[in-house]
């Protein structure tokens, strides 16, 4: 059975090292469109919008937090609030992702996250599944030990030591930003401040075209919003457009970083240099499900998380005012302020994991081979831990023990950078600017994993004394 | 009373009173002693709270099992005497026990 394994694994990347990744993945969407043809499920959503019912008329047993609108339909808090109270660990049978676990508790979810021996993470961390052959190998979806060997290789990029050589330039860009941006007069927070910037943070860690950033953002969106994975807007012909172009656009970053190595420019301090020089990443390339993969998650890492709490911060000050006054007086509390809009947006809602044996939880019996959803939205929001949880409180004593970065082994990595990125740009925003308006309601992403904000109109006030 | 003293990675020296069965971490995080974060509140499961052993204690406290290696073992600050403050839990022998801090906590 091993040697099997072993040798269809050899045989498969054999495959996948001589045959060109755009080949590859154009086969698979064709492959994708086939079946979708003989399954007459082409063209037809799994998602159409309907609006969602107020939790209290709908029995607990049908209560489906999977479904993608919850967030966008507001209707998120009381679901997750009366699972909490009345069904911690829930079982959902039949959704359109099939039958899984919501632990929805803050001393739940840390106990299944750091347990890696009884929850596996693969092989993947989201609720669904990608299209087939876009099912790629990312070390988030791996176990120990092989995703110890993946994730060692990258993460020095993000590292503390780093990550203060990275400073100025990061406040550099956040002025450039802020000084850019139009007075008096609403614009789109999300596109100018949130995606921008993250965008320049990406094309920085990456060393990517710089001007070619914008590409960065659009293939993380389409990498994140498969309906199929998490109940996003994508079709599967622009997933697998999408997909191509950033093979090709990735595949060419690592050549010409190989070829100015070999002609002997100095190393850089970025991610493909580093995997380059690593001994267990150096020729990742001629794996393509991984190298795809794993570059696919710095970038989704990097992209919607940190994204989403800039838009998140203001929307929370908004709704809070007397902590935008409270902040104004007090700047010295903008790091504790960035762990509490980490822990009041959750960008991201869950982390999945199979059961590998049966097991108990909180009371209830879980399955070799159930699927479990780690609601971190939900942990987030847990009044056993957080008092007033809904509220922002940017002085809240224990706001670092939120769990939007997950803990154990697979905790984020980026950790610090996000803090850092957030940090800087609240440092930057105060003595710019005395009011910080949202003048409309805010648009929501369709996603039951990515907790975004696609639109927040937003004027600005600068500070008179300035 | 027994104390414990915090050298952080610029030589600052911070003391606080140890407290018998308490854990290190919540010794540091009640007593404000910058550096130690604990964010996950004690279940070895965040790595923020990553101390180093003075080498004439690691005998008497220990060294780091199993749980904390999963976190320290992705940590490029690691030291031999490494631990994960969360799980040591104080015992009345420590009076005069020094730990120092690494320069960033993960």
């Amino acid at each position: 059975m091993t040697t099997l394994t072993t040798v269809t694994d050899a045989v498969t990347e054999r495959v996948q090292s001589v045959v060109p990744m755009q080949m590859q993945i154009r086969g698979a969407h064709l492959y994708d469109k086939t079946r979708r043809f003989v399954t007459r499920t082409n063209g037809q959503k799994i998602f159409v919008e309907e609006p969602i019912p107020p939790v209290e008329e709908v029995a607990l047993a049908d209560i489906d937090l999977s479904n993608p609108f919850l967030y966008r339909q507001g209707r998120w808090q009381e679901y997750f609030e009366r699972v909490r109270n009345e069904a911690p660990v829930h079982f959902q049978a039949k959704s359109p992702f099939g039958p899984f676990w919501s632990v929805t508790r803050h001393a739940d979810i840390v106990a299944v996250d750091k347990d890696h021996e009884t929850f596996s993470a693969e092989p993947f961390i989201i609720i669904g599944e990608p299209p087939r052959f876009m099912d790629v190998a990312m070390f988030i979806a791996m176990d120990p030990p092989k995703h110890d060997r993946q994730r060692a290789a990258v993460q020095g990029v993000v590292a503390p030591k780093n990550l203060r050589e990275m400073e100025g330039l990061i406040r550099s860009r956040v002025q450039e930003v802020l000084d850019d941006l139009p007075i008096g007069e609403p614009f789109n927070w999300v596109d100018r401040v949130s995606i921008e910037l993250t965008a320049r943070m990406l094309a920085t860690l990456l060393d990517f075209p710089y001007e070619e950033r914008r590409k960065l953002v659009e293939w993380s969106d389409l990498a994140s919003s498969m309906e199929q994975a998490n109940g996003g807007p994508s079709d599967n012909d622009e997933v697998f457009r999408g997909f191509v172009d950033a093979a090709r656009g990735l595949s060419a970053l690592w050549r010409d970083k190989e070829a100015r190595l070999a002609a002997g420019e100095e190393p850089g301090f970025d991610l493909i240099t580093m995997l380059q020089s690593n001994e267990d990443t150096k020729d990742l390339i001629d794996r393509p499900m991984e190298f795809l993969g794993n570059l696919t998650l710095l970038i989704v890492g990097g992209n919607d998380t940190t994204r989403n709490s800039m838009s998140g911060g203001v929307l929370a000050l908004n709704r809070f005012p007397d902590q935008f006054e409270k902040l104004k007086a007090n700047p010295d509390l903008i790091p504790n302020m960035v762990s509490e809009i980490i822990r009041w947006q959750t960008p991201l809602a869950y982390m999945r994991r199979v059961a590998k044996k049966d097991t108990m939880l909180n009371g209830q019996f879980i399955r070799k081979g159930d699927k479990l959803v780690m609601w971190y939205a939900s942990g987030n929001r847990d009044e056993r831990v957080f008092d007033r949880p809904d509220d922002l409180i940017i002085d809240r004593r224990n706001a670092r023990n939120h769990i939007s970065f997950g803990f154990g082994v697979h905790r984020c990595m980026g950790n610090r950078l996000a803090e850092m990125q957030l940090r800087i740009l609240w440092e930057e925003l105060l003595p710019r600017f005395d009011k910080i308006e949202v003048v409309d309601e805010p648009e929501y992403v369709q996603s039951n994993f990515v907790r975004g904000i696609s639109r927040l109109m937003v004027q600005l006030t600068p500070k008179t004394d300035a | 009373m027994s104390d414990v003293t915090f050298i952080s990675h610029d030589g600052e020296k911070r003391e606080a009173p140890l407290e018998e069965g308490a854990s290190l971490m919540q010794i540091a995080v009640d007593n404000m002693v910058p550096g130690v974060d604990g964010d996950c509140g004690g279940e070895a499961a965040c790595g923020t709270c990553h101390v180093i052993v003075d080498d004439q204690w690691v005998a008497e406290v220990g060294r780091s099992g199993p749980v904390e290696e999963e976190m320290l073992a992705m940590n490029p600050e690691r030291e031999p005497a490494s631990r994960l403050a969360c799980q040591m839990r104080v015992s009345e022998n420590w009076d005069g026990l020094v730990v120092r801090l690494p320069e960033f906590q993960m």
